[in-house]
């Protein structure tokens, strides 16, 4: 017992050091204001910051709106793809992984080419009806980031379920019909139970990235889009404000491990 | 299956395809239209080139290139040494102890990767460990980013192990080394290097800790296409998201490869 302690102990010791010891020394240096000393100054001046609060609203409602976006279009898409499936379903499947292995940031990018002020779809409106500016003025705003997580992260919400689909026996399906259920109801008496589990995983998972979600704000550009993670970033690289930045970290640190313990605690009690 | 007129099913892939193309296949394709334009004020690009590319292939961006994939190879070889070890020295514990090492593995997957970014800024700016202004800072935070991935993958594969194997192998009066060596790693070998794309993947488009990271003599893609498009250049900020695109699928297409052959075995 003790030698396989003792096996197990270099890869934790590597994680300690270049992980859990710098974020314990960003726990200490979040009570060491830049006056020096130690105490609950950086706290209370972040707390008492407008810009701290925006940021801790916008970034827990853009998490949760992405999240719900993403549960409800991967559940449309996954079923069409795995019980309607059409020539091709298996490429677009394929297409999902591939998806997935590409930085977030390349959707913002996109979207400034498709809502940006001289892009696709405002060309085309100015265009067509010879106005000066199109209507879609939404990239800078939280509707623009909203969009790019719902289009990144659904594939995350899809694989797993696909998994699930793959696995549900279809003869299930057939004795449904076969006794006149029509679709929404197998849907939702067949489909769905078995879905709940794979909905559950991805969805958390899907809420943490959300949360902790840098390159796509980033890409924005939109000073008035300020999430945590931004505001980590602005506030130690641009404003060198190093406490400050720490309390922040802190506190969405705080906001992801909770969740992201939440979520594993239910699916372990849940057996998923 | 589930819908069985034919109308019906037209109508399902319809909404299928209105939402599909738009929202997951239009990006993409429009990145790689924009990357061969000068202009786009229409619903088309115009002024189609090839400068982008031109300028996407060398100077700067070649380096960039050259620099993320030292630093995703780098970062992905150690993720993999580490987190391969700590998911067999896990199996190997009594649940209790192994529950640990997992929490403590997984847990670069939920804290941000900003916050991984400033911590390691903090603490390796100073001496002893003064690796700010290096490359090595980079590849550190990709590591510690990338782990985490690399240890959920690999101890899934481990639990799946047939016991078996190894057992015969010992009875036969193996050593463990040699267990661990030709029986064990060989049959994780499609775990390894599909954890290995995983990893790679993940590091070649890293962003939000590198922001906070990188020196100027080792800077990789993202940051990159971030300073073209910031600055504007959309155009050539999304040839070099397709040279990025390319060079991802490019591994990921050969690492695939050595999982064909691996299993074969």
């Amino acid at each position: 017992m003790n030698r396989r302690l003792l096996w197990a102990l270099p890869p934790v010791a590597l994680l300690a050091l270049f992980f859990l010891y710098p974020l314990a020394l960003v726990v200490q240096q979040s009570f060491q204001p830049d006056s020096g000393g130690t105490s609950l100054t950086p706290y209370s001046d972040v707390f008492a910051s407008e810009a701290f609060r925006n940021a801790l609203w916008t970034t827990v409602w853009l998490a949760v709106a992405s999240t719900i976006g993403c549960l409800v279009l991967g559940f449309l898409l996954s079923l069409v793809i795995a019980f309607v499936p059409f020539p091709g379903a298996k490429a677009v499947a394929r297409f999902i992984d591939v998806f997935l292995s590409f930085p977030s940031f390349l959707i913002t990018l996109a979207l400034l080419f498709i809502y940006g002020s001289v892009g696709m779809a405002n060309g085309a409106w100015t265009d067509l009806t010879g106005a000066s500016s199109g209507p879609f003025q939404f990239l800078t705003t939280p509707w623009g980031v909203l969009l790019a997580e719902v289009t990144y992260f659904t594939p995350f919400v899809m694989r797993p379920l696909l998994a699930a689909f793959s696995q549900l026996d279809t003869a299930q399906l057939e004795a449904a019909g076969s006794l006149g259920a029509r679709a929404p109801r197998i849907v939702r008496q067949v489909i769905l139970p078995e879905a709940l589990p794979a909905l559950a995983a991805g969805g958390s998972l899907v809420l943490v990235l959300c949360l902790n979600e840098f390159g796509i704000v980033l890409f924005t550009g939109a000073k008035g889009v300020t999430t945590l993670p931004m505001l980590v970033y602005s506030k130690a690289i641009l404003e060198s404000d190093y406490p400050g930045a720490c309390v922040v970290a802190v506190v969405n640190v705080l906001i992801s491990v909770g969740l992201y313990g939440l979520y594993r605690v239910v699916s372990r009690r849940a057996g998923a | 299956m589930l819908v069985h007129s034919r109308g019906a099913k037209w109508a399902v892939w319809a909404v299928f395809l209105l939402l599909f193309v738009p929202l997951f296949a239009l990006p993409l394709l429009v990145v790689l239209g924009a990357s061969f334009a000068t202009h786009w004020s229409s619903v088309l690009p115009s002024g189609l080139t090839t400068a982008n590319y031109r300028a996407a292939t060398r100077g700067e961006a070649l380096q960039a290139l050259t620099t993320s994939l030292l630093t995703a190879a780098g970062a992905s070889l150690l993720a993999l040494a580490v987190g391969t070890w700590a998911a067999l020295a896990g199996a190997a514990l009594k649940q209790r102890y192994r529950r640990v090492v997992d929490a403590l593995f997984v847990l670069p997957v939920a804290v941000p990767s900003v916050v991984v970014g400033l911590s390691v800024l903090v603490a390796f700016s100073k001496p002893p460990m003064l690796l700010n202004g290096t490359r090595w800072i980079v590849i550190l935070a990709h590591t510690v980013l990338v782990t985490a991935f690399a240890h959920q993958s690999v101890s899934a594969a481990v639990t799946r192990l047939d016991p078996a194997y190894e057992q015969a192998a010992a009875s036969l009066g193996a050593r463990p080394s040699t267990v661990l060596w030709r029986v064990r790693l060989p049959l994780l070998l499609p775990s390894l290097t599909a954890a290995a794309g995983l990893c790679f993947a993940l590091s070649m488009g890293e962003l939000s800790a590198t922001m906070m990271l990188y020196p100027p003599d080792w800077t990789p893609l993202p940051v990159l296409i971030y300073a073209a498009t910031d600055r504007g250049a959309l155009f050539t900020g999304s040839a070099v998201a397709v040279v990025l695109m390319a060079a991802t699928l490019l591994v990921l297409f050969a690492l695939s490869r050595v999982r064909t052959r691996a299993s074969y075995r």
